[in-house]
C-alpha cells in the first residue's frame, strides 16, 4: 500500500516536472481564450497499461501461429491487431473537433460543491466515451451530431476566495480501452468561493449605530409592487395568483416584506478572529435575506447597503470572500 | 467497481465461445462441465449478486483439480490436448472470480489466445468463421467495459445491437491492414520449437486393414483430396483408382504393410499402355503418412519416396493441407516381382481359416491356370455374396465365417477374402488400399474424392502380364464402382435434389479456394505475391519494400480518415446550392454574386418562364433550409442536394 502510495507520489511529481518543462507537450502555462478547440497539434495518444497487456497477448499469438504454420490463425491475430491500431483513430477522432465554447461557475460555499458548467459546441460527428477531468471530478459525455453538449460538474472547495480551477482534462479510452487520447485545456475560470456560514445561527444584532424603523406596507395584490419574474427568484416569493392573471410569472418585490434594517457590523466583533467574523456576517447575510429584510453590510474601508435582493447579497457575500 | 449485469453477461458470453470453440475436441463431460460451471456462476450473478465471487473454499479446490483432471485424462499436461483443456479451464475459472473491469479485460485478453488454439485443431473455413464470431463477444465486452456516456436508460436489447453493428464495421475496416500484414509477415523458416502434429480428430486410410475398421470412414463426408487435371479431361468412372497404401502381411485377421525397400528405378517395370494423365492433388489432413495417386504413378511427387509397390509416402504424418503434382497412366503393364517379393505374396498365417485355405488348394488344381481361379473366385462372389455397410460380425477364422457363413460385407471384407483364396491357391496377391471414385465438380472444374471414397482391392500377379488389378467388390456391386459411394450410401439420399447438389458444389468451392488461398499460403507463395508487378520470385528486401509501401498507404487513409473533418449539414445545404447554381451557370444565368435567391430566381423566371415547374420548389426548399429555420435536419439536407442532383433543367434552353 504504501509503494503504491509512493509510487503515486513519484508520477505526480513526475507529472509536476513534466508539467514545468514541457509546456508545449502539456500546454500548461498560459490560459486561453475561449473558444478552445481541439485539433490534432493539441491531442496526444499512448496506449493504456491494459493496451500493452494485450498487445503482449497478440505478440504471443502471432509467434505461435507462426510456429504452427497456422495461417487462420495469423489471420485472427491480425485483424485483433489491425482493431487496436483502428481503436487508435478511433480515439483520436472523439476528442478531435471538440470545442469548448463557455465555462461557467455557480456560486458555493465553502466546503459545498462548486457547480462548473462547461459548454461544448455543436459538431457533426457522433462521439462516445468522452470524458471531462477537473482534479479528480469526472464525467463521461455522448455527444449526437449537431447536439451542444453540456456538462456540469462539482468542484470540491475548502476556502474561500477565487478558487484556482485545475486545467482541464479532456480524455477519453473509447472504444476497447486500448488507447488513451488526451488532451489538457487552461481556460481563464472566474470562481469564486463565498465564505462557509457559521453553523450557529446568532440573533441578527438588533440596534446598530444606524437602526432604523421603517413602515411595514400590507401585502397587497398591489400591482405595482409586483415585477417580472428573473432567473434565480426564490419560488416561494412568486404571486401565483397575480401571474395566472397576467399570464406571466410575477415575483412580489421583497421591499413590501421589509420589517426592520440590521447593520452587520465588521469592527462589532472585536472578540472574534477574522475567519470567525466572516462567517458571522456571512450567515447574518444570509439570515436577513431569509427574513426579506434590508441590511447594511460594513467592512473595513467598505460598505454596502443598505439594501436587498440577490443582487446585494451577491455583491455581499464577495466583498466577504475576496476579504 | 463492480461489474454491471450486461458487462458480466457479456464475459460469460466470451467464455462459452471459448469453450464451445473447443468442444469438438475435448471429452464430451468436459465440455458439459465447463458450460454447467459458466452457466452456474452466471445464475448466482444473476440472483444473488450480492454474493460476489464464490469462496476461496470452492475456488482453490477446483483450481488445484485442473492440472489433474488434464493429467487423468491425457497422461500429460504438454502438448496440443492437454494444454488446450488447460487453457479453457483457466478461463472458466477467471470466470469465476470475476468481480471488476480488470478481472473482465484479462478474461477478453486470454480469451483471444483460446480462441485463437481453437484453430490449431482445424483450420477450415467453417472453424474460422466460428473463431470469427467468437471475437464479437469479446469486443462487444471491451466496448461494454469503457463507459460510453451515453443515457443508461436506454433499452438493453438495441444498445447491444448497436454496439454489435460498430464491432461488426470495426472488424470491416480492419481487413485491409489484416490482410497486408497476413500477406507480408515473415513466415518462419523452421518452427521455432517442435509442434507435434494433433494426435486426435478425423483420419484418413491408414496403414493397415481389418474387417470393420472402415465403416467409419464410409459414414464421413470430408473431402479427403481434391483433384485438378492439368492436360486431359478426368477419366471415366471405372479407371478412378486412387492407390493410396499397398498391404502384404496378412495376420489372419489384419492386413498390413510389410516393409518393401524404396523403388528401384533401374528394375522399374512400369510401361504405359495410354496416354498419361497430368494432375495435382491437394490433399486435406490425413495424420497419416500416405499420398494418393491415380492408379498407377508413373513419376514421383516431388519430395516424397515412392516405395516398390508404388506406395507413396511422406516423411512426416501429414497435419497440414499438402499440394503435390503427379502423372499417371490409368492403362499400364506393370512387371518385376523378385523371389522375395513373390514369397511374401504368397504367405498366409498358419492356424487360420481352414476351408477358405482348402478351396484354394482345391481351386488350384481343379482350374491350374490363374486367369480360371481368378475368375472362379469372382463368379463365386458374384454369384452368393451381398454388399451391405453393416456386415454380421465374424469370428475367430474370420474369412471363413465370411465366405461360408455370412456371404455379406464391403470392400475389406470381399479383397481380403480374395486375397486369402489366391494365396491359397498359389497366386501371388496383394492387397490395395485407397479410394474409389470422385465427384466432378463441374463449376470448379476439379474432382473431389471423400473419406466416403474409400475403397480396398487386390493386384494379382500374372507370369505373362505382371500386376493386374482386381476389384472383387465389382463383381457383386458394379454400381459402387460405376456410381461410386453415393450409390452404397442410402443414408445420403438427401442429396439427389439439384439445388443441395449445386449448394455442395459451391461449399466445396469455397472450401477448396479457402485451403488454396490461405491455410497454404507459405514462404514460396509470398515470394510469388509480387508476380502482378512482374517480379517473379521476390526477395526480402522487395517484400520489405512492398510491405512499407502497403503500409503507407493504409496508414494515409486511416489518418486522412481521422484528421478529416466532416461537413456539417448546413454546409451540405450550401454546396448543392452551389452546385445548382453551376448548373444553372452553364444555361447562361450565372448567379450575380451580389443576387441572392430570390431575386435570382426572380431573373430566372423573367427570361425564362417555362422553367418555373422545374426552379420554384428547388428555391423554395433552399429558401426554407437556410432562412426559416436554425438547425437543419440532416435527412432534410440530403433531400436537397439529391433533388438538385436530379433536377431536369432542360427548359432552360433557349424557347
Amino acid at each position: 500500500m504504501s509503494a503504491a502510495a509512493a509510487l503515486n507520489a513519484a508520477w505526480l511529481r513526475l507529472q509536476a516536472w513534466a508539467e514545468q518543462r514541457l509546456p508545449a507537450l502539456t500546454r500548461l502555462r498560459a490560459k486561453e481564450p475561449l473558444p478552445i478547440r481541439l485539433d490534432r497539434r493539441r491531442i496526444y495518444v499512448v496506449p493504456t497499461w491494459f493496451g500493452l497487456v494485450f498487445a503482449s497477448m497478440l505478440l504471443i499469438m502471432s509467434v505461435g501461429a507462426l510456429n504452427y504454420y497456422n495461417n487462420p490463425a495469423l489471420l485472427l491475430t491480425a485483424v485483433l491487431g489491425s482493431v487496436s491500431v483502428l481503436s487508435m483513430l478511433i480515439a483520436f477522432r472523439t476528442l478531435d473537433g471538440v470545442s469548448l465554447e463557455r465555462v461557467q461557475a455557480g456560486s458555493c460555499h465553502a466546503g459545498d460543491p462548486l457547480p462548473l458548467e462547461l459548454g461544448f459546441a455543436a459538431s457533426p460527428r457522433r462521439r462516445n466515451g468522452l470524458r471531462v477531468e477537473i482534479g479528480d471530478v469526472e464525467a463521461v459525455l455522448a455527444a449526437l451530431p449537431g447536439e451542444p453538449l453540456r456538462a456540469t460538474l462539482a468542484l470540491p472547495t475548502q476556502r474561500r476566495g477565487p478558487l484556482a480551477v485545475p486545467r482541464i482534462c479532456l480524455w477519453t479510452r473509447w472504444p476497447y480501452g486500448l488507447f488513451r487520447a488526451w488532451s489538457w485545456l487552461n481556460p481563464q475560470i472566474e470562481a469564486l468561493v463565498y465564505p462557509r456560514a457559521e453553523t450557529e445561527a446568532v440573533p441578527l444584532p438588533q440596534s446598530g449605530r444606524e437602526a432604523q424603523r421603517s413602515v411595514v406596507q400590507p401585502l397587497g395584490e398591489d400591482f405595482g409592487a409586483l415585477r417580472e419574474y428573473r432567473a434565480r427568484d426564490p419560488l416561494r416569493s412568486i404571486a401565483w395568483k397575480a401571474s395566472a392573471r397576467h399570464d406571466r410569472l410575477l415575483v412580489r418585490e421583497p421591499e413590501n416584506l421589509i420589517g426592520e434594517d440590521y447593520v452587520l457590523d465588521f469592527d462589532a466583533l472585536p472578540a472574534l478572529d477574522l475567519e470567525a467574523r466572516i462567517a458571522r456576517l456571512t450567515r447574518w447575510v444570509l439570515m436577513a435575506e431569509e427574513r426579506r429584510a434590508r441590511y447594511t453590510l460594513l467592512l473595513p474601508g467598505q460598505r454596502f447597503g443598505p439594501d436587498i435582493g440577490s443582487a446585494h447579497r451577491q455583491r455581499c457575500l464577495r466583498a466577504l470572500a475576496l476579504l | 467497481m463492480r461489474l454491471d449485469r450486461r458487462q458480466f453477461d457479456l464475459a460469460a458470453l466470451t467464455v462459452l465461445c471459448g469453450v464451445l470453440l473447443h468442444a469438438t475436441h475435448f471429452p464430451l463431460w468436459l465440455s458439459v462441465a465447463m458450460t454447467g460451471a459458466i452457466a452456474a456462476r452466471w445464475l448466482q450473478r444473476r440472483r444473488r449478486p450480492d454474493w460476489g465471487k464464490p469462496p476461496a473454499l470452492l475456488r482453490l479446490p477446483l483450481t488445484l483439480a485442473l492440472p489433474i483432471i488434464v493429467w487423468l485424462q491425457y497422461g500429460n499436461i504438454f502438448g496440443l490436448d492437454p494444454g488446450s483443456v488447460f487453457a479453457v479451464g483457466m478461463l472458466v475459472l477467471k470466470l469465476g472470480e470475476t468481480e471488476t473491469p480488470r478481472d473482465a479485460r484479462a478474461i477478453a485478453t486470454f480469451a483471444s489466445f483460446v480462441l485463437m488454439t481453437a484453430l490449431l485443431f482445424e483450420q477450415d473455413i467453417l472453424t474460422t468463421i466460428y473463431v470469427g464470431l467468437g471475437v464479437i463477444p469479446l469486443l462487444l465486452l471491451l466496448r461494454a467495459l469503457e463507459p460510453d456516456g451515453r443515457d443508461p436508460a436506454q433499452p438493453a436489447a438495441r444498445a447491444l445491437l448497436r454496439e454489435a453493428r460498430s464491432v461488426l464495421l470495426n472488424l470491416l475496416a480492419a481487413v485491409p491492414l489484416a490482410v497486408l500484414v497476413f500477406l507480408f509477415l515473415p513466415r518462419l523458416t523452421a518452427p521455432l520449437w517442435a509442434t507435434q502434429s494433433v494426435p486426435q480428430g478425423k483420419t484418413g486410410i491408414g496403414d493397415s486393414m481389418s474387417p470393420g475398421n472402415m465403416s467409419d470412414l464410409f459414414l464421413d463426408d470430408q473431402p479427403a483430396f481434391r483433384v485438378s487435371f492439368v492436360a486431359l479431361a478426368p477419366p471415366p468412372a471405372a479407371q478412378r483408382y486412387w492407390r493410396g497404401v499397398v498391404l502384404w502381411r496378412y495376420d489372419g485377421r489384419t492386413w498390413s504393410r510389410a516393409g518393401g525397400g524404396p523403388l528401384d528405378p533401374g528394375r522399374q517395370e512400369l510401361r504405359a499402355l495410354g496416354p498419361e494423365v497430368v494432375y495435382e492433388i491437394t490433399q486435406e489432413p490425413s495424420r497419416q503418412r500416405w499420398l494418393f495417386a491415380l492408379d498407377l504413378p508413373t513419376m514421383d511427387a516431388v519430395g516424397y519416396s515412392r516405395d516398390e509397390d508404388f506406395t507413396l509416402a511422406a516423411a512426416r504424418p501429414i497435419d497440414k493441407p499438402l499440394r503435390y503434382a503427379l502423372r499417371s497412366a490409368p492403362r499400364y503393364a506393370l512387371g518385376g516381382l523378385d523371389v522375395q517379393q513373390r514369397r511374401r505374396a504368397l504367405r498366409l498365417p498358419e492356424g487360420f481359416n481352414p476351408r477358405t485355405v482348402a478351396l484354394g488348394r482345391e481351386w488350384a488344381q481343379q482350374y491350374g491356370d490363374p486367369q480360371r481361379v481368378v475368375q472362379a473366385a469372382l463368379d463365386l462372389i458374384r454369384e452368393n455374396f451381398r454388399y451391405t455397410l453393416s456386415p454380421p460380425p465374424l469370428g475367430r477364422h474370420a474369412m471363413d465365417d465370411f465366405l461360408f457363413e455370412t456371404r455379406a460385407g464391403y470392400c475389406e471384407y470381399f479383397a481380403s477374402a480374395f486375397a486369402v483364396l489366391m494365396r491359397a491357391a498359389g497366386i501371388p496377391t496383394r492387397v490395395v488400399i485407397g479410394y474409389q471414385g470422385g465427384y466432378w465438380n463441374e463449376t470448379g472444374e476439379y474432382m473431389v474424392v471423400r473419406q466416403s471414397d474409400a475403397h480396398a482391392w487386390n493386384e494379382v500377379w500374372f507370369d505373362d502380364r505382371g500386376w493386374v488389378r482386381v476389384d472383387p467388390t465389382a463383381a457383386v456391386s458394379p454400381d459402387r464402382i460405376e456410381i461410386g459411394s453415393a450409390a452404397n450410401a442410402a443414408f445420403n439420399r438427401w442429396y439427389g435434389s439439384e439445388w443441395l447438389l449445386a449448394l455442395r458444389n459451391h461449399w466445396d468451392i469455397a472450401n477448396r479456394l479457402w485451403t488454396q488461398i490461405v491455410v497454404q499460403f507459405d514462404e514460396l507463395s509470398q515470394r510469388g505475391l509480387l508476380r502482378s508487378v512482374g517480379i517473379e520470385q521476390a526477395d526480402w528486401r522487395e517484400l520489405g519494400i512492398a510491405f512499407a509501401l502497403g503500409m503507407g498507404v493504409l496508414a494515409a487513409l486511416g489518418l486522412w480518415w481521422a484528421v478529416r473533418r466532416a461537413h456539417d449539414d448546413a454546409d451540405r445545404v450550401d454546396r448543392a446550392y452551389a452546385r445548382l447554381c453551376n448548373r444553372l451557370g452553364r444555361y447562361g444565368f450565372a448567379r450575380a454574386p451580389s443576387e441572392g435567391p430570390a431575386d435570382y430566381l426572380r431573373r430566372l423566371l423573367q427570361q425564362r418562364p417555362q422553367a418555373r415547374e422545374a426552379l420554384e420548389p428547388l428555391f423554395a426548399r433552399y429558401l426554407q433550409l437556410r432562412y426559416a429555420r436554425n438547425d437543419v435536419a440532416d435527412a432534410a439536407a440530403r433531400e436537397f442536394a439529391r433533388a438538385v442532383r436530379r433536377a431536369d433543367l432542360g427548359a432552360l434552353h433557349g424557347s
